[in-house]
Parts: C-alpha cells; sequence; structure tokens
C-alpha cells in the first residue's frame, strides 16, 4: 500500500506573528518557517507503517510556493521515499484555501491511487481543520478526523480518535483519509546523513494548471488585525492580597 | 435568508450550552432551524425547540446517526441545504469533524472558528493561534460556519418553535463506531465553565494536580490543563487548553505552574479575569493576567483553597 502525506510550510510555530500596519496581513518576510508541526506528525505516522510493513511507498506532497520544496526535503530526510511539489502562488502571502488545496490532492491521489493519506489536523497558520474531511468528501472516502491512534487491520483501519469527552475509536474501510493530531506520536528528528541523501530523492515540479484545478480564494480578506489587547495588569504580593482583589473584581 | 443549525448532542442528550451560543449567533443571519441528528435524537430535538430564536426544529432519529459518523451526517446535511443560505454548528470536535466535509460535497469553503458577525456574508476568525483577527467575505452561495462558542452569549429559553420528523438519509457504508473511552467528570464542563483553574508543567506530577483538582472543587470550577501537563500525563488530553485544545474564555482563568507558550493563550486569553501563579516571574504568562503572584504553586494554590 502506497501513503500519501500532505505537508504545509508554514510560519515557525515559535515565531511570535506580527500583524502588518496596514491591515494587509501578517509579515511573512524574513520570518523562520518551518514544516506545520501537526504534518510532521503525520509523516512520522506514514513512515512507522512503511517500518511496520503496512506500507510500502510513502509520498509526501505540498502546494504553495517554490519554497514548499525545503518543506518537501525535510520530509524526505525523517524518511519519505518520494515528493510532489505543487506550485501554485508567487508569493507567500497567499494562502490557497483548504479546498482547493483538497481538489488538487484528489488530483494527485487519481494520479498515485494510495491506499491511505494521512494529512496533519490543522496548519497553525489559517487554523482551518478543514483539508483533509474536504479530501475525504471529494473522494467519496471515508476519514478519521483527530486520530491519536491507527492501526491498519487488512482492508480497514482501526482510529482512536481525540473527541471532546475524551477518546473515540472508529473502524473505516480503506482507502481513507486520517488526520493527525498531536498524540499521535513523537516525529523523528532528520540526520544529517539523511538529509544529504534526500537531496537525491525524486522530487516532481507541478503546477496547479497541469492538474487544472481553479486556486482562486473563495473567501476575499478584507482586513487582517491584531486581537484586542489586554489591560496591563498588576503583581499582587500574597494569597491573601489576591483573595481581596478577586473579591473586589466580583470573580469570586 | 435562513440558517441550518446543527445541534450539539452526546448519546440523545442535547448540548444546551453549545448550542444555544450557535443559535444567537446566527439570529441576524435568518431564521434558525436546528437539526438534531441521532440515534436517539427526540428529547434533544424537544429542548432545542425551548431555545429563544430557534424556529424550527428538524429530527433525524436513526440507528445510522449512532455516534454521529460524519460520512452519513454530512450526506444528510447536503441534502437539506438547498433551502438554506448558512449551514452552521458550534466548534466541536463534532461539527469539526463533519462541516468541512458538507461545505465539500456543496463545493463551498467552510468557515472555522467564526468569532463575530459582520454581515450576511462577512465574518471575523482567529488566524495565527489567535494572534490576528481575520475579516473574511464570502463569495460562495452557501456559507458552511463553525462558531467559536467561547465569544457568543447563550441563546436563553423561552422559544416553542414546532418538532418536525425527517426521513434519514442515505448510508454511504464507509465507517463504523467501535467504541468510547469517555473522561468521567462530576465537574462544570470545561468549554461552558464560569471558572476554569488550569495546571501546567509546574505541578510536576499526576498526584500533586489533585492540589489544582482541590483548588477547582472549591470555586466550582472546571479543571483544564496546558499541553506539557497533558503529554507529561499529569491529566487527561481532553482537559487540554490551547490552540490544539479547547478554548474556554471563562470569568475567571486560573493558571498555576503554566508558563504561557502562544498556543496556551490561543484557548484562554479570551477569559475576562486571569490569574497567574508561578515562581518564574519572568513567565509570559505575567503579561496576559490581571493579576499575577510570583510564588511557589505547592504554598500558594493550597493556601488559596484554604482562604476561600
Amino acid at each position: 500500500m502506497k501513503v500519501l502525506v500532505p505537508v504545509k510550510r508554514v510560519i515557525d510555530y515559535n515565531v511570535k506573528v506580527r500583524v502588518k500596519a496596514d491591515g494587509t496581513g501578517v509579515d511573512l518576510a524574513n520570518v523562520k518557517m518551518s514544516m506545520n508541526p501537526f504534518d510532521e506528525i503525520a509523516v512520522e505516522e506514514a513512515i512507522r507503517l512503511k517500518e511496520a510493513g503496512k506500507a510500502d511507498e510513502v509520498v509526501v506532497v505540498s502546494i504553495g510556493v517554490k519554497q514548499a520544496q525545503e518543506t518537501l526535503r525535510t520530509a524526505l530526510a525523517m524518511g519519505a521515499d518520494r515528493a510532489i511539489l505543487i506550485i501554485a502562488a508567487d508569493d507567500v502571502n497567499t494562502d490557497i484555501e483548504p479546498l482547493a488545496v483538497a481538489k488538487l490532492l484528489a488530483k494527485v491521489v487519481e494520479e498515485e491511487q494510495p491506499g491511505l493519506v494521512v494529512a496533519g489536523k490543522q496548519a497553525i497558520d489559517n487554523d482551518m481543520n478543514a483539508t483533509g474531511q474536504m479530501l475525504s468528501a471529494l473522494l467519496g472516502w471515508s476519514q478519521a478526523t483527530f486520530a491519536s491512534e491507527v492501526d491498519i487491520d487488512g482492508d480497514k483501519a482501526v482510529v482512536t480518535r481525540e473527541v471532546d469527552g475524551g477518546l473515540q475509536t472508529i473502524k473505516v474501510n480503506l482507502p481513507a483519509i486520517v488526520t493527525a493530531d498531536l498524540r499521535l506520536n513523537e516525529p523523528r528528528y532528520a540526520t544529517l546523513p539523511n538529509i544529504m541523501k534526500a537531496k537525491k530523492k525524486p522530487l516532481d515540479e507541478k503546477t496547479a494548471a497541469d492538474y487544472g484545478v481553479d486556486v482562486t480564494p473563495r473567501l476575499e480578506v478584507v482586513k487582517t488585525s491584531e486581537p484586542a489587547v489586554r489591560q496591563a495588569g498588576i503583581k499582587v504580593e500574597s494569597v491573601d492580597e489576591l483573595v481581596t482583589k478577586l473579591k473586589e473584581a466580583g470573580a469570586i | 435568508m435562513a440558517v441550518l443549525l446543527l445541534a450539539e448532542i452526546n448519546d440523545g442528550v442535547l448540548s444546551v450550552d453549545a448550542t444555544a451560543k450557535a443559535v444567537s449567533a446566527s439570529t441576524s443571519l435568518g431564521d434558525v432551524t436546528v437539526l438534531a441528528v441521532g440515534a436517539t435524537a427526540a428529547d434533544a430535538a424537544a429542548e432545542a425547540a425551548k431555545i429563544d430564536g430557534v424556529a424550527k426544529v428538524l429530527v433525524a432519529e436513526d440507528a445510522l446517526y449512532s455516534h454521529r459518523l460524519a460520512e452519513p451526517v454530512a450526506t444528510l446535511m447536503a441534502a437539506l441545504a438547498a433551502d438554506y443560505s448558512h449551514i452552521v454548528a458550534p466548534a466541536t470536535t463534532d461539527a469539526k469533524n463533519i462541516l468541512p466535509r458538507v461545505a465539500a460535497l456543496l463545493d463551498v469553503m467552510v468557515l472555522s472558528d467564526v468569532t463575530a458577525v459582520v454581515d450576511a456574508d462577512t465574518f471575523e476568525r482567529p488566524i495565527y493561534a489567535g494572534n490576528a483577527i481575520q475579516t473574511v467575505k464570502s463569495s460562495d452561495a452557501k456559507k458552511v460556519i463553525t462558531f467559536r462558542t467561547s465569544t457568543f452569549d447563550a441563546a436563553g429559553e423561552g422559544g416553542s418553535a414546532a418538532v418536525e420528523t425527517i426521513a434519514a438519509g442515505d448510508n454511504p457504508g464507509l465507517s463504523e463506531w467501535v467504541e468510547d473511552k469517555v473522561a468521567e467528570s462530576d465537574r462544570p464542563e470545561l468549554t461552558s465553565a464560569k471558572i476554569v483553574v488550569s495546571g501546567g508543567r509546574g505541578v510536576g506530577s499526576e498526584e500533586d494536580f489533585a492540589i489544582i483538582e482541590k483548588l477547582a472543587d472549591k470555586l466550582g470550577a472546571a479543571v483544564g490543563a496546558s499541553r506539557a501537563a497533558v503529554d507529561s500525563g499529569f491529566a487527561p488530553n481532553d482537559w487540554q487548553v490551547g490552540q490544539t485544545g479547547k478554548v474556554v474564555a471563562p470569568e475567571l482563568y486560573i493558571a498555576a505552574g503554566i508558563s504561557g507558550a502562544i498556543q496556551h493563550l490561543a484557548g484562554m486569553k479570551d477569559s475576562k479575569i486571569i490569574v497567574a501563579i508561578n515562581k518564574d516571574e519572568e513567565a509570559p504568562i505575567f503579561q496576559v493576567a490581571d493579576f499575577g503572584l510570583v510564588a511557589d504553586l505547592f504554598e500558594a494554590v493550597p493556601a488559596l483553597t484554604e482562604k476561600l
């Protein structure tokens, strides 16, 4: 079985983002970019399936600007076999919407015929949490979102999901889309020799037009603003003072 | 213009708070029809009919909808979509699982975690872990939306909407439910609690988390945790507050032994009053705290519990 893993290049999760003063977006110039943390978990899971003999090839795909090939190289260094880059934007500020990404991924799935797609549950830039579900709808496949455990059992996958009240286990028909939650695994670091080897692994470059998918946004960004700033608070000296202040504020 | 709203139902019981908050977010968009889906949904539908602002309730009760698997519920919602301009739900894990699937079936985008309605096409939503607010205008014929419940007030009781039973939709037959492991809790539900007491890495162990729980019980509060506390096994994962856990906005949020990483703040910085107890006076949590106490939580938390 082939496993397909979509990965996204996003602002590094440790960076404190800055909203541009003119309200046109978030300042991404000269900011450290990395692989979306949930996608690292998805890549790790795919590689583990391969190591367990449940998968025979791991293909990673990224959609966006040309620089996303760095993200794909990282996935290859972790252990993926092959990469596909779909260039759909000229400018890092253009975020392709989940619907367009799902349509492009659906075309890749048609071509590659994977038995399983493992995606991250959400990208930490747009915080949408939608691409996996949308891809699954477009393909008419089953979906298992927010996965914390995946077990391939013949032509089905048994997946434990993180839901509001605790955990839920479902059994889905393969092929399926699984989206990875934080607790699915601990992603490995790419070692230096593997980073060198990854440079020789195949990376196909395509464009959105090659797949005949229109990536025009459905949601026009009117403006991007800073969230409301909290009033500066005070430091209290003791528990007694804290209790007094909370009583004054009517909080307790 | 009309709104189809997916009611939040667990095991046949309506989550009144989440549903009522989504109703209040939706009333400016048109007449609200609540859809109650489940293996048993009739009681939940009757409850939903009492929410102020609900015009009608549709009940789809069938074994097919047991545990509300995404594939059959999304199929049903897409089939009902023709009569509605907006298809909405509270942003729970259930709805986040289902609504993007509905949107793709209708070939429209989804608007996730909407925090404000500007007009029928324009909405605000947080991006980058809540560090920016984006205002977006949808050009889609239908808007599929999940509402972040912590930013809306719950609609009151007093409605008396008509309840209508509808037939179940097609069964895609793609998945089946196996089991639930529900975390036992007598405390208020985290996302709707008025007070939340959270512990972080500083708590140090699962046993020591008891001091956090004791303070919470004294205050009638829900218990939360940072990712560090969950990953270290001090607390179950459904207590996690943050970008990847739950988003809360209680009247009072007490953070003990939590440094205040961006991802944690994303889940709690809209709380009305934030109290931080941390022995590191440089911890970022103090930048958002209304009242900060630089102290060892093992002394301060029991002392606070004692004094209340």
